[in-house]
């Protein structure tokens, strides 16, 4: 992203609520102007992570510290830090009008009062609502998009160098939320302004971010860009919470069987061995758990496998028609059911070779295993 | 000047108790010092010697809880007990079904609420000798009826236990409708279709799914009613005369003719004895329909 | 989807709301009425209110009960709006406690927390009088009110002041520019309140009043207890419908939006 000091840093911070630990010795740091998604179901941490840096939650008593800018800013109340939000439910005053609500943060920093009518009109325009129709308006006379829109544009106006964000997107419509997703890494583009912002959305983390924190109870399960995140997730929870995976357990046995860099041969509990990166951590005989995305999967009839890759033998259970993708659901002779994406060419003009009940094998490259970690 | 309030407001939120108590104390104070303590204040005056002149005189002694344990004071005990259960019986038979029908009133339920709550906030007193107005010899009733030829001569409506009863009924009521309404407003509707789809007509439908749901309501009703009806003492008095006395009667007659302190706190202390009784039963009640 | 009522609930309902508001509206009636001894009517008198006018006692006692209502009011909607703030933002141990604890007051019978408080003035020797009744009032106004603000707190969204918060407000002006003015219906709705119970009140009034400090209730209440005169009636009626304006202003406002 960019070689300066990181402008968010959290060392170790932890956060307990009575007896129950929200956050849990978290780390990680976010550069300037990056666009950075915390990820993860309910109850994993992201909500307090983020109010942690807001400033509404301080962290334990020996609980680490967040730094913003190099400064240690535990003690700082939300209005002492450079922040601005955008909250689930909005949050706009409704007693005020669009304008008003766009001026508040304005008054209270005081503002010299001649600037202000200026800089509201320039944040709706941002935000791409007329001044004009929408500014004299209350919260309730608009709708949930053009709520969002002015939320957005109360806490742009202040030009804050952090933008916070808690689930902005999620109570609008499928098409909205698509369009708003673009508009968001538009505006953290044009403003070079830090994002951070926080769904358990999947699909949105990948679509907006320059790097995610995928988080599960409590902690930080794994950090990086959304490549990263997808093709090598590192636990099995990373794997199965980003797109859809197929598992693999067995027991390394041995190193050889060819390939570039080495490989391990690994014994499933049933069916025929595979080969699989050399990982340095193998050890003879330990367990092994591997995954791999159903897009890297490929089906041969028996005898036609591609060699160097490996291959496993199965019947095939069901044929489902995605749109964009045909997913084809294997059971495999062990007993386990793995899913197979393949491209949809047009089933009208080319359909697939494959229908229930035929016997298949699904093969893949020994390279395209991800080995996971203990979760 | 603006450094110094910003130091005092971290202080304060950085220690949401201390913040939480600076706000609740005056009033607690308020009420500790003149609700609290009176009540402490009368339990032990329940325990000590009757003074002279009225008022108190040192030293321990259960005898005025004994004297209430005479069956003349037991029977203005238990026709208490029994007037003010009868009076919550009859709110709930009356009151549920107004409670229902608001309920389900739509466009008309604001209106209804507040014709249900305006007598609800009118001075008891007021209603009370509207009652009067209405029950006596020379009142409304009596005079319809003979000017219908009803009757011949008027009927001895007023100083009757029905009289009391009719007034604190009517006295009571609205503290039945509005907690039973509440629990009935967020019945989901969708739950009758689910039990109609089952195969249950309207009266199981009732019996099985509404009334189990709203029983909450019923028992909070219940209990806004039943304790009042314990301690009524304004309305035994105006409408019921000398034959129906009751505890909170009796307990007035401590304070004022009789003087015999100790004693009237002996009696409020055993009223409220069962007023607790009640909280404690409403208490599981509503434990038990919260886990079910 | 709605439902059609039975016919018998509706006429059996409609039935009890004619007996719910019978009596007070006969004896709003009759308080025009110009035959001295009830029962017959014998036409439209304002007699009976130009009366109330000649009695000093009456208008003493009115100007009582307002005077307490008024100065209990306040004290009671300030103390009382400060325990609901207390009891929806703070986080405290205990909270659910004192919550129940507030309810106390409410609960107990009339009669008990008069002879309390009786009791409690005639040991520290303060003498029955205005100032009495106003401490009562208030100690039974702040549940009320602080039930009324509480459920009106804990309906507002918290991340208003959240907001408030970020944008550069601290707590004190989040409170002032935002909390406050949202909860301002809610607190004049609990004001109104405890105006109204403080009018109205009887029992408790009836035992921490002395001998001058007569409010209109208790002078009510003896008059009744003398014998029945239409003069009553007329002041009941006065009672009642102060009582209606102020309940229906409260309602108007707890139900607005802010």
């Amino acid at each position: 992203m960019t070689a300066s000091p990181p402008l968010v840093e959290f060392r170790r911070v932890s956060k307990s609520f009575g007896d129950v630990r929200a956050v849990d010795a978290v780390s990680f740091s976010i550069f300037r102007g990056e666009f950075f998604s915390l990820l993860g179901p309910s109850g994993c941490g992201k909500t307090t992570t983020l109010r942690l840096l807001a400033g509404f939650e301080a962290p334990d008593p020996d609980g680490g510290e967040v730094r913003i800018d190099g400064a240690v800013v535990n003690a700082r109340r939300p209005y002492e830090r450079p922040i601005g939000m955008v909250f689930q439910s909005y949050a706009l005053f409704p007693h005020l009008s669009v304008e008003r609500n766009v001026a508040f943060g304005l008054e209270q920093h005081k503002v010299p009062r001649a600037e202000i009518p200026g800089r509201v009109e320039r944040a709706l325009e941002l935000v791409r609502l007329a001044p004009g129709t929408f500014a004299r308006r209350r919260p309730h006379q608009l709708s949930g998009g053009q709520r969002q829109r002015v939320a957005l544009a109360r806490a742009l106006v202040l030009e804050p160098e952090i933008l916070l964000l808690d689930e902005p997107l999620g109570a609008l419509d499928l098409k909205l939320r698509k369009e708003m997703q673009l508009e968001l890494k538009a505006l953290n583009r044009e403003l070079a302004m830090t994002f951070v912002y926080v769904t358990h959305d999947q699909e949105e983390a990948l679509t907006m971010s320059d790097r995610i924190a995928v988080m599960s109870e409590a902690r930080v399960a794994q950090l990086g860009t959304p490549a990263e995140i997808y093709e090598n997730p590192r636990t099995e929870f990373v794997a199965g919470f980003i797109g859809e995976v197929n598992l693999f357990q067995g027991r390394a046995a041995g190193q050889g069987g060819g390939g570039a860099g080495g490989t391990w041969t690994v014994v499933p509990t049933s069916g025929p061995a595979f080969q699989v990166p050399h990982q340095a951590a193998f050890e003879e005989g330990a367990p092994v758990r591997i995954a791999v995305r159903p897009e890297w999967l490929d089906l041969h009839r028996p005898g036609e496998v591609p060699a160097g890759e490996n291959a496993v033998p199965g019947v095939i259970r069901e044929v489902v028609y995605l749109g964009e993708t045909m997913h084809v659901v294997v059971t495999l002779a062990s007993g386990a059911v793995v899913r197979v994406a393949l491209r949809n060419e047009g089933q009208l003009l080319k359909p697939l070779p494959w229908r229930r009940g035929d016997a298949a094998l699904v093969a893949w490259r020994p390279e395209d295993c991800q080995v996971l970690e203990a979760d | 000047m603006a450094g110094a309030r910003r130091r005092l407001l971290s202080w304060f939120a950085r220690r949401p108790a201390a913040g939480a108590w600076a706000l609740l104390g005056p009033g607690l104070a308020w009420l500790t010092l003149f609700f609290a303590v009176p009540l402490a204040v009368l339990f032990g005056y329940s325990l000590m010697h009757r003074g002279t002149y009225g008022g108190v005189a040192p030293g321990f002694t259960l005898e005025h809880y004994r004297r209430f344990l005479d069956p003349l004071y037991l029977v203005v005990a238990g026709r208490t007990l029994w007037i003010a259960l009868a009076t919550t019986a009859l709110c709930l038979l009356l009151g549920y079904p107004v409670a229902y029908a608001i309920a389900r009133a739509g466009r008309w339920r604001n209106a209804l609420l507040l014709l249900v709550v305006l007598p609800f906030w009118t001075s008891f007193l007021v209603r009370t000798y509207a009652m009067i107005v209405l029950l006596r010899d020379s009142g409304v009733i009596n005079a319809v009826l003979l000017g219908l030829g009803l009757t011949s001569a008027p009927l001895d409506l007023l100083y009757t236990p029905g009289a009391v009863l009719a007034g604190l009924v009517y006295g009571y009521l609205p503290f039945m409708i509005l907690p039973i309404y509440a629990s009935l407003e967020r019945l989901d509707l969708a739950l009758l279709d689910a039990a109609e789809a089952l195969g249950a007509r309207a009266p199981a439908r009732f019996w099985r799914v509404t009334l189990p749901l709203s029983l909450p309501g019923v028992a909070a009703g219940s209990l806004l009613v039943f304790i009042p009806a314990l301690g009524a003492f304004l309305t035994p008095d105006l409408l019921g005369g000398a034959k129906t006395m009751m505890l909170g009667n009796l307990v007035q007659n401590q304070f004022g003719a009789a003087r015999d302190w100790p004693f009237g706190a002996a009696i409020s202390f055993a009223l409220m004895g069962v007023v607790f009784v009640a909280l404690l039963v409403w208490l599981r009640v509503r434990d038990a329909g919260e886990a079910a | 989807m709605t439902r059609r009522l039975p016919r018998a609930l509706v006429h059996l309902v409609g039935a009890i709301f004619v007996c719910l508001h019978l009596p007070v509206a006969v004896l709003v009636l009759y308080s025009f009425n110009a035959s001295r001894y009830a029962a017959g009517w014998s036409g439209v008198t304002l007699e009976w209110y130009r009366r109330l006018l000649d009695r000093p006692d009456i208008l003493r006692a009115l100007r009582l009960s307002l005077e307490v209502a008024s100065l209990s009011t306040i004290l009671a909607t300030l103390l009382g709006t400060l325990v609901a703030l207390g009891l929806a933002r703070g986080r405290f141990r205990g909270r659910s406690v004192t919550e129940g604890g507030l309810y106390l007051p409410i609960v107990t019978p009339e009669i008990i927390v008069g002879v309390a408080m009786l009791i409690l003035f005639a040991a520290l020797r303060v003498p029955l009088g205005v100032g009495t009744i106003v401490v009562a009032h208030v100690a039974f106004n702040i549940p009320f009110v602080a039930v009324v603000v509480l459920a009106r707190l804990r309906g507002m969204d918290r991340s208003l002041e959240e907001a408030a918060l970020v944008l550069g407000a601290d707590e004190a002006t989040a409170f002032r520019r935002v909390t406050l003015p949202l909860l301002a219906p809610g607190v004049l709705a609990g004001a109104l309140l405890a105006f109204t119970l403080s009018l109205d009140d009887f029992v408790i009034t009836f035992f921490v009043s002395g001998p001058g400090s007569t409010t209109l209730p208790v002078l009510v209440y003896s008059m009744v207890r003398r014998g029945i005169e239409p003069t009553i009636n007329a002041v009941s009626a006065v009672l009642v419908f102060v009582t209606t304006l102020t309940i229906v202003a409260a309602e108007r406002l707890a139900a607005r939006r802010a």
